[in-house]
Parts: C-alpha cells; sequence; structure tokens
C-alpha cells in the first residue's frame, strides 16, 4: 500500500547540509498499523512526512498503491492527500471553531452538502465518543480529549492510510492507552491503514504489527514487533526496549552464578502462550543440566504473551551444548548470552 | 468656554466629521492593500506556502522603507504622486493618498505579526488533508489570526488618525487643522483642549472596542 525506496532527504541549513534521512526503505501493507522508532532528531517525523509529501525527499520514490506520488502535478496531489488523514502530538486543531466545525471544516472545503456533513461530523464524534462536546472550543478541552477531535477531522474524508506524528507524546499514561484503544478501535472496524511514530516502545508493543527503528537518519532495524522484540539486534533496539523488560546481566548474577562451575546464561524468548516448562524439564532430565531461571517478564505485543527469561544453565560441556541445540529448535528465540567461566574468571581478575 | 458652545460646536462636529471621514476612506482602501500584502509577507517566506525569496525581499524592502518615514515626510515627499493619482495634493482628498500610502505598509507589517502567531502546524493539518493554498489562506490563517487582526486593525486605526491630524499642515481640515489653525496660530485655548478631549475619547472608545472584540474572537475561556 505505502512504499518508500531509497529516500534520501538533505535539508541546507546555511551552508551546513544535514541528511535527515540517508537510503530509507519501507514498505507498509494495507490494514497494517506500522511503527516507526527512534530518539529526537533520528528523522522519524521526515519519514512520516514523506507519505504524504509534505515533505519531499531529495531522492527516492514515495509509492502509494503503486503511483508515485513524485509524479503528480498539485492537484492530482491534493486528491491523494484527501486520503491521507494526519493527528499530531500538539493536536493543531482551529482554536477559532467549536468542535464541530474542526472537524466539519476539512469537508466543507470539498464542498460535501450540509445534511451530509452534519449526518458524518456527528457520527465521527459519536466514534471517538465526543457526542456532547460538539459545541465546545478546543481551549475547554483536555489533551485526550483534543486528540479525539484530531482523530476525528483525520478521519472525516474516509481515509485509506492514518499517519499519528508522536499522537500520544503530549498525553499522561492513561489518556495515551485510551487514544491507542482508539486507534486500535479504528484500525479494525475501517481497516485503516496506520503509520504511527513515536519514541515510546510502549506505543509500538500496544498497537503495532510491524516496526521500524531509526537513528541519525536510517532505518537500522525493521521487522515484525514479534521478531524485533524477542530478538533486538541493535544496541538502539535495546536500549528502547529496556523500559519494557530488562534481561541485562549484572555483574551481581556473574559472581553469584560463577561459582557453579562451567555453565552458560541463555536468553530465552518465546510465546508466552506456548509452556516453556516442559521445555526445561527435558533439558535437565534428558542432557543432565541443571537449569535455574535468573529473570523471566511477560510484554503482551497487541495481546500476544512475548515472554523473555535468563536461565543458567550449568552441567557437562558436551550435555550443555546438546541441551542448547535442543532449545533453539523449541523455542521461538534462543541465544546464548555469556559463557559464565570465562567471564567470571575475567571478573573476578579485575 | 461655555458662552462660546454655539460657536465652537459646529467646528468641532465638522472636524470630527472630516477626521473621521479621512480615517475611514483610507483605512478601507489601505486594508485592501495592507491584509494581502501581509499575507504574501508570511507565505513567500521559505518553508510557508508559496516560498518566494525575490517576492518576500522585494515587499519585506519596500515596507521598510516606506516605514522608516515618519507621516510628516512622507506627506510632502510623495506630493507628485498624490497629484498624479488625485489631480490635488491639498485638501482631504491630497490627504488621503499619503495616509493610505502610509498606513497600509503599517498594515502589512502588524498583519503578517498578526498571522505568524498561527502555529505552523495547523497549516500543515490542513495541508496535508489536501486543502489548497487559497482555502488555508482564507478560511485558516486569516480565520485562526482574526483576534490578532483586530488588534493591528485598531493599533492601526489609532496611527491613522495620529497622521490625519499631520495632514492638517496641508490643509486638510479635520481635528488637526482645528488645532492647528486655532490653537496654535490663534493660541485659542479652549479649541485646543476640545480637539485633545475628542482625541482622547476617540481613541479610547476605539482601542476599548477592539480590545473587546479581539477577546470575544480569541475563544479561549
Amino acid at each position: 500500500m505505502i512504499e518508500l525506496k531509497n529516500i534520501n532527504k538533505t535539508f541546507s541549513i546555511g551552508k551546513t547540509q544535514v541528511e535527515a534521512l540517508k537510503d530509507v526503505n519501507i514498505q507498509v501493507s494495507k490494514g497494517e498499523i506500522f511503527g516507526v522508532i527512534g530518539f529526537s532528531g533520528a528523522g522519524k517525523s521526515t519519514l512520516l512526512r514523506m507519505i504524504n509529501l509534505l515533505e519531499k525527499p531529495t531522492s527516492g520514490e514515495v509509492k502509494i498503491d503503486e503511483k508515485n506520488l513524485l509524479t503528480l502535478n498539485e492537484k492530482e496531489l491534493r486528491n491523494v492527500r484527501k486520503k491521507i488523514g494526519i493527528i499530531f502530538q500538539q493536536f493543531n486543531l482551529l482554536s477559532s471553531r467549536n468542535v464541530f466545525d474542526n472537524v466539519a471544516e476539512i469537508l466543507r472545503m470539498n464542498h460535501v452538502p450540509k445534511n451530509e456533513i452534519q449526518r458524518k461530523v456527528e457520527e465521527l464524534l459519536l466514534l471517538v465518543g465526543l457526542e456532547d462536546k460538539a459545541n465546545q472550543y478546543p481551549a475547554n478541552l483536555s489533551g485526550g480529549q483534543k486528540q479525539r477531535v484530531g482523530i476525528a477531522r483525520a478521519l472525516a474524508m474516509d481515509p485509506e492510510i492514518l499517519l499519528c506524528d508522536e499522537a500520544t507524546s503530549a498525553l499522561d499514561p492513561q489518556t495515551t492507552d485510551s487514544i491507542l484503544e482508539l486507534l486500535l478501535d479504528i484500525n479494525k472496524k475501517l481497516g485503516l491503514t496506520i503509520v504511527l511514530i513515536t519514541h515510546e516502545m510502549d506505543v509500538i508493543k500496544k498497537t503495532c504489527d510491524r516496526v521500524a527503528v531509526m537513528e541519525n537518519g536510517e532505518v537500522i532495524e525493521q521487522g515484525t514487533v514479534l521478531d524485533v522484540f524477542s530478538n533486538p539486534l541493535e544496541a538502539t533496539t535495546k536500549i528502547f526496549l529496556r523500559n519494557l523488560y530488562d534481561d541485562t546481566i549484572t555483574e551481581d548474577m556473574v559472581v553469584r552464578l560463577g561459582e557453579a562451575g562451567h555453565s552458560y546464561i541463555l536468553r530465552l524468548a518465546f510465546r508466552g502462550d506456548s509452556a516453556l516448562d516442559p521445555v526445561l524439564n527435558v533439558i535437565s532430565s534428558r542432557f543432565s543440566v541443571i537449569t535455574n531461571i535468573v529473570h523471566g517478564s511477560i510484554t503482551y505485543l497487541k495481546g500476544t504473551p512475548l515472554g523473555i527469561l535468563l536461565v543458567h544453565i550449568s552441567g557437562e560441556d558436551a550435555n550443555l551444548k546438546q541441551a542448547i541445540s535442543y532449545l533453539k529448535e523449541e523455542v521461538y528465540h534462543v541465544d546464548v548470552r555469556l559463557e559464565l567461566k570465562k567471564h567470571y574468571e575475567e571478573v573476578l581478575a579485575q | 468656554m461655555m458662552e462660546r458652545f454655539d460657536e465652537l460646536l459646529p467646528l468641532f462636529t465638522t472636524s470630527l466629521y472630516e477626521t473621521i471621514l479621512m480615517v475611514g476612506i483610507s483605512l478601507v482602501i489601505a486594508t485592501i492593500i495592507g491584509v494581502p500584502l501581509g499575507v504574501l509577507l508570511v507565505i513567500t517566506r521559505a518553508g510557508h506556502l508559496a516560498p518566494n525569496k525575490w517576492l518576500f525581499q522585494i515587499l519585506n524592502t519596500i515596507v521598510n522603507i516606506i516605514r522608516s518615514l515618519p507621516f510628516i515626510i512622507l506627506m510632502l515627499a510623495i506630493i507628485p504622486f498624490t497629484e498624479l493619482i488625485v489631480g490635488t495634493s491639498i485638501g482631504i482628498r491630497g490627504a488621503i493618498v499619503p495616509l493610505i500610502v502610509y498606513i497600509a505598509p503599517f498594515i502589512g507589517r502588524l498583519v503578517e505579526t498578526a498571522l505568524l502567531e498561527v502555529d505552523y502546524g495547523i497549516i500543515e493539518a490542513y495541508r496535508g488533508m489536501g486543502a489548497s493554498r487559497i482555502q488555508i489562506v482564507s478560511r485558516i490563517i486569516l480565520r485562526e489570526a482574526r483576534s490578532g487582526i483586530l488588534l493591528c486593525m485598531t493599533i492601526a486605526l489609532i496611527g491613522l488618525i495620529g497622521a490625519t491630524a499631520m495632514a492638517g499642515v496641508i490643509g486638510a481640515g479635520g481635528l488637526g487643522d482645528l488645532a492647528l489653525r486655532y490653537g496654535y496660530q490663534q493660541w485659542d485655548l479652549p479649541v485646543m483642549f476640545g480637539t485633545v478631549i475628542i482625541l482622547i475619547v476617540l481613541v479610547q472608545i476605539i482601542q476599548s472596542l477592539g480590545n473587546y472584540g479581539a477577546k470575544k474572537l480569541k475563544k479561549t475561556v
């Protein structure tokens, strides 16, 4: 549905050139919720604005439904934009108009008949739960309510795509959750394709199907949320995930466990609906290794539980290797985080 | 002063009428020039709706040049231009041209400031939803800035009244003319004070109405 191909964007600030985006490639399928995460200045906002060409790439292609937007004239581009809603961190509502008019204005601009506007706006305000606020001005609304108006406005033209620019970053956690639920709801009800950018992993975890991680204008990692969350490859991704689960191995652990002799710390990622206990039992009995859970946490990814375990296993070297290869077949993702003996000696030597 | 009431009243009413006439006509025409000028000064700047470096620089320079001249000098300096346009450089007609030339760039600059107060995010929101530039200017920017624009017009109007008084120098009539002829040349204090009081009341009323209107339009409470 959305395809960004080899996108580069260079801004000139005075005489210095800033590369905001470097060879970015992203594809978003219809009906999917795609998240882009990164620290501020990573280029996510510029990336999001490429999709409706609020920012034009220096080079590369922007395609929506196979149509290259860069080849369109002004009028054709405006017609494409009508099918792309957008919501913002700062809401960007019209302060001089009430809630009803905020949603209605874009319909009026498109010469929708008056009774049709009335019907459409009422329907949208009902959808976002603001049916009793139609006559209020934005100044009298809470942040969450303002964002609901923003969402209703973005949906007014029956878009196929919704772009969310840090839509929950100005909201408290509880309000954030209610807005995210609304986004999930409209994604399901209306089959809307959603692209959101955020700096909060929590937002990605609650809503997204796939995620791209950005750093310094580059997409450094992308994939399904389950894949990226269970096996983050890049340091930045790991930093973001630390807010959800902390699987760092502390020196204290190393000192405590290292005494057990030759052993490993394994990091197991598994879908929480597949029971893990039997697997650990199997390896202890079949390969006579001793297992010990050091850290465990479960995170829900859009309702699907993802378990992260740090397991300490010790025993004969040959048995350990067999046990690990067995686990690799049985469990969603396994990696050997630490060969403990070696590291233990290093720590002690310090 | 009271015994001269009958003598002075028609003098004041005529002068007030002339002032209002000059201010009214030049304000309307200057607004028709000044508001689009303000819009252009905003949308032609870099990164805005219709970036155009040259147009922005030209308009900006013209506004700066005119804005650096005090009205009394501007009025005298453009006499040939005034004669070209209205055929005379004196009287009410002769005053209206320099008043417009003086106040239109001022309105342009004030409107520019008011329009820049509109968060670019709002403009981006409507650009993103496929609104045209004309729609964004007329239905979003100007409307969002209307409270600020009203305050600007209030300031411009008061400035215009001040300039109109100076037009008394070229025999334009109005309160300035009255104060000049009676108050200054004949040292007729009652007329001088009468003019001062009328001006103070006039400006107070305009400023209060402007503030009230701007507050009403702001919709923040």
